[in-house]
């Protein structure tokens, strides 16, 4: 027992350091900018297929599973400021930080940790180089970035999958369906998306490159790492998305 | 191929080991090691697979930090150094690894401007060029300059991986199993390479290995790791005119059998 609470500390000191590490490496010069832009091309544009398809289908589907509901009272017509103020407020940042735990986290976590075993990382340190500016900052700072980009993107599509799944039954133009979007919609669920998307992307980068870097040697520890990038990045995601929506709460 | 002539200062030590001690868990691998690098000086460790030999070089870099004892490097206590004071000496200390460990996602090019452009952030475009034009034709392998890690084989990969350390102009350098997984034409290259780097760049070298024809080749003095110390140590034959049952099998192996 003792030495499972001794372990926990250790791991968790870890966990402080490589947090100071990044915050130092991301804020003092100089910066790679280049990396962060190649990361923000894999993080980002790279997801753009998956994330479009799950984007519209969330979108589609949730609005042809809602208009039953809605029917029976009559108000369909309200179909397209429900759907809005479900996808801004909580779909669309979780749909994309789950798609991109997966995606993205499995990425990063492979990626560092065969580096590790292949004693990368060792030979950047070695050579005078700082492979936490190189490597982790990079994708930090790109998911960070990436991931709101890509929330916006997928409210987008899914409000387009809404669109089409309302006008397979009823005739509604595109102009009056985004008129009631934006209408349904306040300038503060816009901020508490991509706040969500912001602590998510950071969360996403973060827990994945720590995995990566400190992960064990071996081939083993490469699946482990993009195993374990992808479970404590979507389990941190639930866990924030609870916090976020009682302080968004408390707050409103 | 015989070692051409070097200068040796036994006045200056640029590499003091002193009691160092390091533990795994229960594992004491090394127990209050001694050891000193001369200037100019290439010294080869011999020992077993698992007997810590890569873990004194590794203590070297401080990639890791002893249990006891200090490291002076260049003067400089690497045990006690902040990481911008360990980064400044790093650039000092090349660092060849066992598997090469190449940047697998950049070209040759790249690896080894990697280190330069973020050492010396002065060079201008040309420079930069120009030195690893210069660094990888010393290693016999400019036209190598475009290839990705993976289209290369593991002697052109070793070279690469040791050009790479070299673009910084290191005082000292540390190989970790130079020849490891080599076939013999190769292991006389890379040996031979070895010994260049020694003359051309005035490097003081430590070579780990338990290659003792890579050792005989490339070592001006040698030393043993046995048991977690160094209990024999001088030239070739010194090391190993001896009954002592844990040493006789190394040269029988490689000479005998």
């Amino acid at each position: 027992m003792g030495s499972k609470i001794e372990k926990l500390l250790i791991e968790f000191a870890r966990i402080h350091r490589f947090m100071m590490s990044f915050l130092r490496e991301a804020v003092s010069p100089p910066y790679e900018f280049k990396e962060i832009i190649r990361q923000c091309y894999e993080i980002g544009w790279k997801s753009f297929p998956l994330i479009s398809l799950t984007g519209f289908i969330v979108g589609f589907v949730f609005t042809k599973q809602s208009r039953p509901s809605l029917e029976e009272f009559g108000a369909t017509s309200w179909l397209p400021a429900l759907i809005s103020i479900a996808i801004v407020r909580a779909l669309a940042p979780l749909v994309t930080a789950l798609i991109a735990s997966g995606k993205v986290g499995s990425q990063i976590g492979a990626e560092l940790s065969s580096m590790n075993v292949t004693e990368q990382i060792d030979a950047m340190e070695v050579s005078g180089t700082n492979p936490t500016k190189f490597l982790v900052s990079t994708r930090i700072v790109a998911t960070t970035f990436m991931i709101p980009v890509l929330c916006f993107y997928v409210a987008g599509i899914g409000l387009l999958g809404g669109y089409l799944s309302i006008t397979a039954k009823d005739d509604l133009s595109f102009l009056a369906f985004f008129t009631q979007v934006f209408n349904a919609i306040e300038i503060k669920d816009i901020f508490a998306m991509v706040l969500r998307a912001v602590v998510f992307g950071f969360t996403i980068g973060f827990a994945s490159s720590y995995v990566g870097y400190y992960s064990s040697k071996g081939t083993e520890g490469v699946g482990k790492a993009a195993n374990s990038a992808v479970v404590s990045s979507m389990f941190l995601v639930f866990i924030e998305e609870l916090l976020i929506v009682q302080l968004l709460s408390l707050i409103s | 191929m015989e070692k051409g002539k070097v200068q040796i200062n036994y006045d200056d030590v640029v590499i003091h080991v002193d009691k160092v001690s390091k533990s795994f868990g229960d594992l004491h691998v090394l127990r209050d090691v001694d050891l000193k690098l001369y200037n100019g000086e290439n010294l080869v460790v011999l020992g077993r697979s698992g007997t810590g030999k890569s873990v004194l070089i590794k203590l070297i870099s401080g990639l890791l930090k002893p249990d006891k004892g200090d490291l002076m490097v260049l003067g400089e206590a690497v045990n006690r150094l902040d990481d911008r004071e360990l980064r400044a000496l790093r650039q000092r200390i090349g660092f060849s690894f066992q598997n090469s460990a190449l940047y697998d996602s950049m070209t040759v090019r790249e690896n080894l401007e990697f280190p330069l452009v973020r050492n010396k952030r002065n060079l201008t475009r040309a420079e930069i060029d120009k030195e690893v034009e210069e660094v990888l034709d010393g290693v016999g392998l400019l036209r190598a300059i475009n290839q990705m890690p993976s289209e290369l084989s593991g002697g052109q990969r070793k070279r690469i991986g040791i050009a790479r350390t070299l673009i910084l102009r290191p005082d000292i350098m540390l190989y970790d199993e130079p020849t490891a997984g080599l076939d013999p034409i190769t292991c006389l290259d890379i040996n031979s390479l070895i010994n260049e780097v020694q003359e051309r760049y005035n490097t003081s070298s430590i070579i780990i290995t338990h290659d003792l024809a890579c050792a005989k080749m490339v070592g001006d003095r040698m030393v043993m790791l046995l048991d977690g110390k160094f209990e024999r140590q001088g030239s070739f034959s010194e090391i190993f005119d001896t009954d002592d049952e844990r040493v006789k099998p190394f040269y029988d192996y490689n000479f005998i059998v």
